[in-house]
């Protein structure tokens, strides 16, 4: 990390306070060091006015852009020739792709989570995390999304996914769980876009107000919206966003439902089963928040937040990792039991021949990637032991990918009728288009890392305890003078509006 | 400090940008529905062809029967287009020297097809069979429209899925009996009562299927 020594610049050092220690009576500080509001702004913002980028930064850029790349071909050789390209076969007319569309869709359910259910139950940790959770969760939707779009083949009639009024007077399904997934995912993507973009506006503004160049001005000053840090426009943010936080709740819960769905609805044995809702929520928040902690654990070193994004924050995310994780493998051993309890011998069978049968390395690697390895987040040295967290967490990355590939490939290969068993061999095209999908999630990561506030600057700043109205700092006289006290909201002129009004103070 | 700030006139924009946002989901719609629609996009197609055949003249003035060329329709699935040599069964005679037959004397001479442009031209995707129709009651006018009041050819009904589909959700009113299938000025609508239609439709055994695999096999 030695590339990324520029950038930290003057930034104050992480301060050796230990705050995921839980005292009685006192709550652990959510950021750390010295800061006051405009360290916090100058951390956040220091990482996109910065002239100098981490090497890390331009290395992570060039190889996402080289398996974007790869996509492209790809997809490009795909569109021409047709989906036979894929190693698909019959029976398994589903692998990759769908794997590849159902693990990114899993991925972006943490940030959900984060941004909209912690923030009704008043999580205040959620602040350090929420903008790039957030961010993850439309760059893995638009992955997600790019997968049913191609694996139809004739990707000019991708519109038939909606319905339309058509010259055939054809109509999707209704009675299909595919639709409902059209309709699921674009609801989920078009609110997770407003909701990450209304969070955006004030921080935009905060830049803007920064920006030395002009074509940055205008830029952040033209998504900023003409925001200007009046009690009236913080007034209707709080509004909106609280609106749009509870009407993103219930889709942490039912998009990865409906997801489920395309398999529960059918009549395939290893899919056809109750518990997948549950199940596949579950697993997406496990996955989504492994991915979260893969990501903040190099940002965080690398564009030097570690005050903001501190180990109690890491902490916390990885007990949700651990809880999803038990619920997850508690769901695996729920799927055997019933094939068990049900006495169906095609039911018995699928299990069976998943855990032991052609892809029992793929099963296998799914239950120690996301049941057994997790396990050790038991430990307290563990979760807040950065490589440990991270080579964790990318262990959850690659056996939620597999747990996907193992229920929808390994229930396709051997169904009811035994001449017709094929096994899944990818070509590669199929490897090219899965990790050109992380590329594309790369790509846009890292843009967004360089040119968006990585950090909720407005939001973090009202869990300091400088937020609140009895900070021991008024009374020594510390927030009557400088930047502390005032223009904290960014595009705030000085003095419009008293910190003590900080709007995310709503308790002490 | 230095910040971008709207100017006034932004103020005026903002309820266009709105109405225009709201607007462009159904303006997408709409585009798929009606101008991308055959109905929109083919019906009125009139290529010139090489020879100013007048369907006119032809059908609707000496009173040729459409089987005299198409010899196909009624056995088999393609209406097939007339060979030179059907032409030339009466222009050895009549209008032998007439400057707008020149390309068919030439291929009469020469033994090469006449280069006819396609009016109709479905899909290699979608099966239809003329014989399975003009043997069943329907008449060519029904989808070809006044052929016999055109001087060009041209397209009259949009042959887009949809508009197959209508017809073999509600067949009736475009059945007649099989003594007035190429009468094309007769229309049934009007000289036949819809029990009559309903009647023919049962002794026909008119029972169009909507799946699929009819069309596309």
């Amino acid at each position: 990390m030695s590339a990324s020594s520029s950038m930290q610049g003057h930034s104050v050092p992480a301060s050796g306070m230990d705050n995921t220690v839980e005292s009685p009576g006192q709550r652990a500080p959510l950021v750390l060091g010295t800061g006051d509001f405009h360290t916090v702004t100058n951390q956040v913002c220091r990482v996109t006015e910065h002239p100098n980028v981490p090497m890390a930064w331009y290395i992570a850029f060039g190889v996402s852009l080289a398996l974007l790349g790869g996509l492209g071909v790809a997809v490009t050789y795909l569109i021409f020739t047709g989906v036979g390209v894929w190693g698909l076969n019959n029976p398994v007319m589903w692998a990759f792709d769908i794997t590849n569309f159902v693990f990114w869709v899993g991925i972006g359910h943490a940030g959900t989570l984060i941004s909209a259910i912690l923030f009704l139950f008043r999580q205040k940790w959620r602040t350090g995390i929420n903008r790039f959770a957030e961010a993850m969760t439309i760059f893995a939707v638009i992955c997600a999304g790019l997968f049913p779009g191609i694996h139809v083949g004739r990707v000019w009639f991708a519109y038939w996914l909606f319905p339309i009024p058509n010259q055939m007077e054809m109509w999707p399904q209704f009675r299909s769980p595919l639709l409902w997934d059209v309709f699921a995912v674009g609801t989920y993507f078009t609110v997770s876009l407003v909701f990450w973009y209304i969070g955006l506006i004030p921080d935009l503004a905060t830049l803007r107000d920064r920006a030395k160049g002009t074509i940055q001005q205008f830029a952040y000053g033209l998504f900023a919206l003409g925001w200007r840090g009046s009690a009236r426009h913080w007034h209707r943010y709080e509004v909106a966003y609280l609106l749009l936080a509870a009407l993103a709740t219930p889709l942490v819960l039912s998009v990865h439902s409906v997801v489920s769905f395309d398999f529960a609805v059918s009549q395939l044995p290893g899919w056809h089963t109750t518990i997948f809702p549950p199940y596949f929520v579950a697993g997406a928040i496990f996955s989504g928040f492994a991915m979260v902690a893969s990501l903040a654990v190099p940002a965080r070193e690398l564009f030097g937040l570690k005050d903001i994004i501190t180990m109690r924050h890491l902490d916390n995310m990885n007990k949700v990792i651990l809880v999803t994780g038990c619920m997850v493998g508690y769901a695996y051993s729920m799927e055997f039991f019933i094939a068990w309890y049900s006495g169906a011998p095609y039911e018995q069978f699928a299990f069976i021949n998943r855990a032991f049968g052609q892809y029992w390395w793929a099963y296998w690697i799914m239950v120690s990637c996301n049941v057994i390895t997790p396990q050790l987040f038991w430990f307290k040295k563990v979760r807040t032991s950065i490589p440990a967290m991270f080579i964790l967490s990318l262990f959850v990355n690659v056996g939620m990918w597999f747990e996907r590939f193992v229920i929808i490939v390994s229930s396709l290969a051997n169904d009811f009728l035994p001449s017709s068993w094929d096994q899944f061999i990818p070509t590669w095209v199929d490897i090219a288009t899965m990790l050109g999908a992380f590329g594309l999630f790369g790509v846009l990561f890292l843009l967004f890392c360089r040119y968006l506030p990585m950090i909720a600057i407005a939001e973090v700043k009202g869990v300091m305890p400088e937020a609140s109205p009895h900070w021991e700092g008024y009374a020594k006289g510390h927030g009557s003078h400088g930047h502390g006290s005032h223009g904290h909201h960014g595009g705030a002129p000085a003095g419009s509006q008293p910190a003590l009004q900080d709007p995310r103070t709503g308790q002490p | 400090m230095s910040r971008f700030l709207f100017p006034r006139w932004s103020n005026a924009v903002l309820p266009l940008v709105a109405v225009g946002g709201a607007i462009a989901p159904l303006y997408i719609v709409f585009l798929i529905a009606y101008a991308w629609s055959p109905k929109t996009i083919e019906v009125g197609y009139k290529p010139a062809q090489p020879v100013p055949y007048s369907h006119a003249l032809h059908v609707g003035q000496l009173g040729l029967d459409c089987r005299y060329c198409h010899t196909t329709v009624d056995r088999a699935a393609h209406a097939s287009v007339p060979a030179t040599q059907t032409c030339m069964n009466c222009h050895t005679q009549v209008q032998k020297d007439s400057p707008r037959l020149k390309p068919v004397r030439e291929s009469y001479e020469s033994g090469r097809s006449v280069l006819w442009t396609r009016v109709h031209d479905l899909p290699d995707y979608s099966y239809f069979d003329h014989s399975a129709h003009v043997n069943r009651g329907v008449s060519c006018v029904e989808c070809h429209g006044r052929i016999d009041q055109m001087e060009v050819v041209q397209k009259a009904a949009p042959m887009s899925m949809g508009w197959c589909l209508e017809c073999h959700r509600n067949p009736t009113d475009n059945l007649r009996p099989l003594d007035r299938i190429t009468q094309l000025s007769w229309d049934q609508r009007t000289e036949m009562t819809a029990e009559e239609r309903e009647a023919l439709k049962k002794l026909y055994h008119i029972n169009p299927s909507e799946n699929c695999s009819t069309c596309h096999r």
